[in-house]
């Protein structure tokens, strides 16, 4: 397809604006103007088609099956987008002091997070997950200052972001080896656990979508070497109403209200990563937080504060939308969502491990990974991945985490009907079928999307980043 | 309301092809001394009480004021085209485009965001958007320090507040010194000088000449009030170029989500964190969008990686990508009209006895000094109107300085209703 | 997969050719097989010194990135430019267009550590 400068026509226009005060010339010096704006002159008309054409070559939740792993994929309800943008919240400045409605939603959401994962306080200044890792770490690193607590446990099976957000902050990073189980191994973990480590980060349950049975020992052995324990709430939607990270002995952790409350991705954001933290370590919360004063909220600074990670206070469009899901499903709703992306999880699971190698055979949580082990005739990950693009679904999310083999990560969620899994379930084994009597039309596969596999080596070699005028 | 569509027969279903008799049994390997009997949250509510209730709550925000508040958050016209294509739940209902085949639609919108970011900030390559204007800035000069492989970063005193405070945040967490100063100055310990024009005050920095000034020292440009760009001379001597990106046609929305720009040199296309989308080829050799140059990031280099940062502000640099080609050249139109009624504002202010506070050219933001001024303010708002930004709060010295901004949305007659009233 | 003769190898898969007190260094057949299509590559700055077993650059692939060690310690007198150009190079020719550096090297007792090409072949079948 064209791109919009492609479809630029000299003269074309779609808005022009009224000066209305008295013109004066001369404001600035010629030399400080720029001689040409490189943007298209379109009209409205091809604006609105070349956009709705682009979000024609787009899969989202609303048109599809979406089972990414990790990535909690749930209908985003419509309501929450309507409340986001009253004109009472989008239009509100941040410097305008007549917000009281807009700090009520902060506290009040703050209160509910922190009833949530058993935590004490909250920070909702963060923009994403990575974000909130990087300000979890942060405080972590302030807490330890003079302590020469410099390194950062965590294991195989974490998120990328988790190495990286401990390198942003100074910290280095030790990785110790999952268990048969694909658990953490208590051995290996007191093996690397010294006085200069900071804190342990885990996902819980873990990337395999596996409980840390052990939590309790785990948080033991952790604190009893004086350092923290750091949750990645990346897969909160398997705990909700069920269990808090924070009566599990967890001392800092983010959440990802994108993932489990319902927010929209928005094609990899915005998102939103709240930070909440035991008592402990509220006085390191980034500046400013939000107090509530004789019936008015406001604005406190925290003493030993990190400082801010961000401009202003958060993604607070975001917030309003997860604030609106947690008002609509209540106390009662969350524990819902959480047995029921479960049930869905493990059901999924059992019907599809037949078929494919699951990498760990018991009670999954939220996810399950499978791996291309044994499939025939060198049939990949990757072939089965588009493969199912073919039949119209988003593929799970492959190749993470990096300890299982060609992995398959799957999360159908709550929102997803039976029927909808049971349709997925066929064409994964229709597509392990056709593994065995017609491995290439797998291997070629896309066939029906807009592009069929694209050249990466070649995007990488010789990049074309911009389109050159 | 839950979303739940699974009904109790359908849930047995389930739990008999499982083989268990209750969701409980799913739990099991939690331990029993952490599981919740329940949560103390509110009960739920129907799609009318939830509405109804959030909408009281957002009417407990006044938003119905003659603003002329600016300082990093700007209230500029949002045409209806830029919302009617970011609603479609193709776009905010998508994940980030890892699988290129089937999100052809935004990878292609991103690769027209870049290219329209590169041309407005005069530089080479450009990432898919960070987090904010402010964690752009602080992720700038963490890569001038790679770079440069120095640990100094010297940032100018008029760098929007907030931004100060973002940036010696993540210096101190990944130990760079930060100096702050009032006129550009550095070392041959320095690895990135940062200026912000127009500066926190409104004031138009020349970057060619701050660029002649610092030589080979990395120069970090930051442009908090973006449709500056429409008509003021590109920054193309920065190394890097970062900034907030919110007034491309996304809403104010009590300050965020909002849009980090994040430009730079094509010699440090590897170093620039976040999301980059590139152009190839399909096997039919069709042109396409793909995630590129990804061996900078943190999911195949870990501890490594450039940045923890991982995602973008997708569905903000859309916005800005439709607002853009919308206004076209008609951005040189709408950055006149900003000159034009901020420096109406200015005389009109000055008419009145406000006092001017510096001798420097500005865009649509300015500071003026009055005589009691928190009196002044307090006065104009009962009569509703936001004159702008009381500067104590920031700067000690600054007693009785407003930071004031105009855009197209101050109508002449409200700023004549507003002078008239004081 | 290709082992040449004649050659040193590392554990970390880089290959040494030494000639009159120079070490031209290399990575593997093995390893780029292993890395798939590499698509940049961070060479060492010349006349810095290498160190044994520590960093001296970058391969990267589309989905992978791997440190090249430096197999013996010494100053990077000569770097493969054509590499930046043509990252390609390493998985058509790693013996030989594909060659990454040259150190002067400082203590010739380090080549001893590395390993000859037979038991170089047989760490990688146990891969």
């Amino acid at each position: 397809m064209k791109l919009i400068f492609e479809k630029s026509v000299a003269g074309r226009k779609a808005i022009e604006f009224d000066t209305e005060v008295p013109l004066v010339n001369g404001i600035l010096d010629e030399g400080m103007r720029r001689t040409k704006l490189g943007l298209p002159e379109v009209s409205e008309i091809d604006v609105i088609r070349h956009y709705t054409a682009l979000s024609r070559r787009n899969f989202c939740v609303d048109n599809g099956f979406y089972p990414l792993g990790s990535c909690t994929m749930k209908y985003n309800p419509k309501i929450n987008e309507d409340m986001s943008r009253l004109s009472g919240f989008n239009m509100l400045h941040p410097l305008n002091l007549d917000n009281q409605g807009a700090l009520q939603l902060m506290h009040e959401l703050s209160s509910d997070l922190c009833e949530i994962t058993g935590l004490s306080a909250f920070t909702l200044q963060p923009a994403a997950g990575a974000h909130g890792e990087l300000t979890g770490l942060m405080i972590i690193r302030k807490y330890f200052s003079g302590k020469n607590r410099t390194k950062i446990v965590t294991p195989d099976s974490s998120h990328g972001t988790n190495p990286a957000s401990a390198t942003m902050c100074g910290f280095t990073t030790v990785t110790i080896k999952s268990n048969s189980h694909g658990l953490v191994d208590l051995e290996e973990l007191k093996a690397n656990l010294d006085p200069s480590v900071a804190a342990v980060m885990l996902t819980i349950p873990n990337t395999l979508g596996l409980f840390e049975k052990d939590i309790l020992e785990i948080s033991k052995i952790v604190h009893d070497n004086g350092s923290l324990l750091y949750m990645d709430g990346a897969n909160m939607n398997a705990l909700l109403g069920i269990a808090r990270p924070g009566d599990m002995g967890v001392d800092v952790m983010h959440i990802n209200l994108h993932k489990t409350f319902a927010t929209p991705h928005g094609c990899g954001g915005p998102g939103a990563g709240p930070v909440g933290v035991k008592e402990f370590l509220k006085d390191y919360l980034p500046n400013p937080g939000i107090d509530l004063d004789g019936g008015v909220y406001g604005f406190i600074d925290h003493p030993k504060s990190i400082g801010k990670v961000r401009a202003f206070y958060g993604n607070f469009g975001v917030m309003v939308k997860a604030y609106t899901y947690i008002k609509s499903i209540g106390g009662s709703g969350l524990r819902e969502v959480t047995e029921n992306a479960v049930l869905n999880a493990n059901y999924m699971k059992e019907m599809l491990k037949k078929d494919f190698d699951l990498a760990h055979d018991t009670v999954c949580k939220h996810e399950f990974v499978l791996s291309d082990t044994g499939m025939p005739n060198g049939v990949t990950t990757n072939d089965i991945a588009k493969r199912l693009l073919d039949y119209g679904y988003h593929p799970p999310t492959i190749y993470f985490p990096l300890i299982v083999h060609g992995a398959i990560m799957i999360e159908p969620n709550e929102t997803e009907s039976k029927d909808t899994m049971d349709e997925f379930i066929s064409v994964m084994k229709k597509i392990k079928q056709e593994a065995v009597s017609d491995p290439d039309l797998v291997k070629s596969a896309p066939n029906t999307t807009v592009v069929k596999k694209l050249d990466a080596v070649k995007a990488a070699r010789e990049p074309v980043l911009k389109f050159v005028l | 309301m839950n979303f739940i569509p699974s009904t109790e027969a359908e849930k047995k279903l389930l739990l008999k092809e499982i083989g268990i008799g209750s969701v409980n049994g799913l739990f099991k390997d939690i331990p029993q001394s952490v599981l919740v009997k329940e949560l103390e949250i509110s009960k739920p509510l129907t799609e009318m009480q939830v509405k109804d209730k959030l909408t009281s709550m957002s009417m407990k925000n006044n938003v119905c004021f003659k603003s002329f508040l600016g300082a990093g958050s700007y209230n500029h016209f949002i045409p209806s085209v830029v919302n009617h294509i970011v609603s479609r739940s193709e776009f905010y209902t998508a994940y980030t485009p890892y699988q290129p085949e089937i999100s052809q639609g935004i990878l292609q919108a991103i690769f027209e965001y870049q290219s329209m970011i590169c041309s407005l900030t005069g530089q080479d390559v450009t990432n898919a958007s960070m987090y904010d204007g402010a964690s752009a800035m602080a992720e700038a000069c963490i890569m001038a320090s790679s770079i440069s492989r120095k640990k100094e970063i010297v940032i100018l005193k008029s760098v929007h507040p907030d931004y100060l405070k973002v940036v010696k945040t993540y210096c101190d967490a990944y130990s760079l010194d930060v100096k702050e100063v009032d006129e550009v100055e550095f070392s041959s310990e320095t690895a990135a000088v940062v200026v912000q024009s127009p500066d926190f005050f409104g004031r138009i920095h020349d970057c060619s000449k701050v660029k002649e000034k610092v030589g080979d020292v990395l120069l970090v440009w930051g442009v908090v009030e973006p449709t500056s760009l429409f008509i003021l001379k590109e920054p193309s001597l920065a190394d890097i170029v970062v900034g907030e990106g919110h007034s491309f046609g996304n809403a104010m929305n009590f300050g965020g989500p909002y849009l980090g720009i994040m430009a730079t040199k094509d010699r440090y296309k590897r170093l620039l964190p976040g999301r980059i989308v590139g152009q190839t080829v399909d096997t039919d050799g069709k042109t396409g969008y793909i995630l590129t140059l990804q061996a900078r990031e943190q999911h195949i280099r870990r501890e490594k990686a450039c940045s923890n940062i991982c995602s973008n502000e997708a569905l903000c640099a859309l916005a800005a990508t439709v607002y853009l080609s919308y206004l076209g050249k008609s951005g040189e139109n709408l950055g006149d009209v900003c000159l034009q009624k901020a420096h109406y504002l200015y005389s009109k202010l000055l008419s009145k006895g406000f006092s001017p506070v510096f001798d420097a050219p500005f865009y649509n933001e300015f500071v003026v000094k009055v005589d009691n001024a928190k009196v002044v303010l307090d006065k104009l708002k009962q009569k509703g109107f936001i004159l702008g930004v009381l500067l104590e709060k920031y700067y000690p010295e600054m007693k009785d300085c407003v930071l004031v901004c105009a855009t197209e949305m101050n109508s002449k007659e409200d700023i004549d209703a507003m002078v008239g009233s004081l | 997969m290709k082992v040449v003769e004649g050659l040193k190898y590392s554990k970390d898969h880089e290959w040494v050719k030494v000639e009159g007190g120079i070490a031209t260094i290399g990575v593997s057949d093995f390893a780029q097989q292993q890395l798939t299509d590499v698509v940049f590559v961070e060479l060492p700055e010349k006349g810095k010194q290498a160190e044994q077993g520590k960093t001296m650059g970058v391969i990267e692939s589309v989905k992978s990135v791997s440190d090249v060690f430096a197999p013996v310690s010494g100053e990077i007198i000569e770097v493969n430019t054509k590499l930046s150009d043509s990252p390609e190079l390493i998985n058509n020719d790693p013996y030989g267009e594909g060659w990454i550096a040259k150190v002067k090297i400082k203590d010739k007792a380090e080549l001893d550590s590395l390993l000859g090409h037979e038991e170089y072949a047989k760490t990688c079948e146990s891969h």
